[in-house]
């Protein structure tokens, strides 16, 4: 940014530190709608949905995947608790394709409206897995460039 | 004394003995390791929640004076049951415990404390006959209730060294279940608290009803006010049942690493044991075969002189 203000970002699941580092600008996939979080932004409180977390510092982004959670923005801290979060470039595409294929045919059999419900979120975990990964596929390797002003 | 021939059988025996505790307490080793990484990384997740939930519990708080922080209209409809507390007709004990023995007296300790506690809260609500429902995470637990015949609700075995998210969520399903549906009004739960490697504790919490993070020590008091989106009480009512997965997963993980830190405690001990015990056998096993060859060399000259 030109003031050099820079939002500090973390994102944890109950596995460990996922992603930490510095943004200039946070896209997040909240409940209410997709958001931007620019450095000063008032303090927020959100859940997330299923989608992509793009995190943009110094004209590079590194996009992850988050399977919904929460987010919390205050005094530039931006803290992603995900259900599930995956950065782009670790998503094994067999293994979400393959995941996806087994939840819908156990969700043809499923019995109890949990299970169901269950198993629809494990689809739509696993397609958005693959929407980030093709999202990931399609830009060109500039993610690591130092800086651009 | 026995003979020389029986004791080096009993020396091969321990020695098969040793090598069978030394390879136990090497893989135990390096599990050990393994899986106190794996409770140290979900740590971070936990105190976020914690402190999260702290601030949206003192939003809550603060509601009535200043402009209604539940968001728009009354507290919208966010399902908080799970935070009500009443009068206890049946208590509900998860006991987690791990899997396999060869662990020293980690499982024994656990039952124990278990039954204690239970004799704790029957004296504490003033009840001798409370009814109790057990939980049991892990086989040496679930044998436990079995043999003792104590009411089991449900189990879950074999959950290996990595609890898996769905599984937590099956338990935390199964508890809040009979909770919401007046079958349980309390539930506890008791597991090896990972101290150090060499001391792990029996340890109760309370799940459920949901007890708030206790208000921050530091840091507190600047009071911020945050956007909701949808509304705080939606928020909390979210983030509710994903605290009470994290307070069930995490002692999760520290009953593996306890179970790995008791079990090479109590393989390096035996593997020590077994060492000693060779030692001494073997100084055993040289007297006999010298007091044999002594003997032989007396027939020998005894014969000789009676020629």
């Amino acid at each position: 940014m030109a003031n050099g203000l820079t939002l500090q970002v973390q994102v944890v699941t109950t596995t460990g530190l996922i992603y930490e580092g510095e943004a200039d600008e946070v896209v997040a996939p909240g409940s209410e709608g997709q958001l931007g979080i620019l450095p000063r932004h008032a303090p927020l409180m959100t859940m997330l949905k299923v989608g992509a977390l793009h995190i943009k510092h110094n004209g590079g982004e590194e996009t992850l995947f988050v399977g919904g959670g929460f987010m919390e923005v205050s005094n530039n801290q931006v803290i992603v608790l995900a259900d599930d979060a995956e950065r782009a470039a670790d998503i094994d595409e067999a293994r979400a394709e393959e995941a996806r294929r087994r939840a819908e045919e156990a969700l043809a059999t499923a019995a109890s409206d949990v299970d169901r419900a269950a198993l629809e979120g494990q689809i739509e975990r696993a397609l958005g897995r693959l929407r980030v990964a093709e999202i990931q596929r399609h830009r060109r390797p500039r993610r690591e460039l130092p800086s651009q002003g | 004394m026995a003979t020389a021939r029986e004791i080096k059988r009993r020396i091969r025996a321990v020695k098969n003995i040793a090598q069978v505790t030394r390879a136990l307490q090497l893989v135990a080793s390096s599990k050990m390791r393994r899986t106190q990484e794996r409770m140290l990384a979900a740590r971070p997740y936990a105190d976020e929640l914690r402190r999260v939930l702290n601030k949206l519990a003192r939003a809550s708080a603060g509601g009535d004076d200043e402009s209604n922080a539940w968001g728009g209209e009354e507290s919208s409809d966010a399902d908080l049951s799970l935070l009500e507390e009443r009068p206890v007709r049946t208590l509900g004990i998860v006991l987690v415990t791990p899997d396999r023995g060869l662990a020293g007296a980690l499982s024994s300790n656990l039952t124990r404390r278990a039954l204690q506690f239970v004799q704790e809260q029957r004296a504490d609500r003033s009840n001798a006959n409370l009814p109790v429902q057990f939980l049991a995470v892990g086989r040496r637990g679930r044998d436990f209730i079995v043999r003792n015949r104590l009411p089991l609700l449900a189990e879950f075995v074999n959950l290996g060294d990595i609890p898996h998210a769905g599984d937590v969520r099956a338990i935390a399903r199964v508890i809040s279940d009979a909770y919401l549906s007046g079958d349980v009004d309390a539930w506890y739960l008791i597991y090896p608290r990972f101290v150090s490697s060499l001391v792990q504790t029996p340890t109760p919490i309370q799940l459920l009803p949901v007890q708030p993070p206790e208000a921050g020590e530091e840091e507190e008091d600047q009071h911020i006010d945050y956007i909701f989106e949808p509304d705080a009480g939606t928020i909390y009512a979210n983030l509710l049942p994903r605290y009470l997965e994290t307070m069930i997963y995490q002692p999760l993980l520290e009953t593996v690493a306890s179970f790995y830190a008791a079990q090479f405690v109590a393989m390096k001990n035996a593997t020590d044991n077994a060492s000693d015990l060779a030692d001494d056998l073997n100084l055993t096993y040289n007297k006999a075969r010298q007091a044999a060859i002594t003997t032989q060399i007396l027939e020998v000259v005894a014969g000789a002189g009676a020629l």
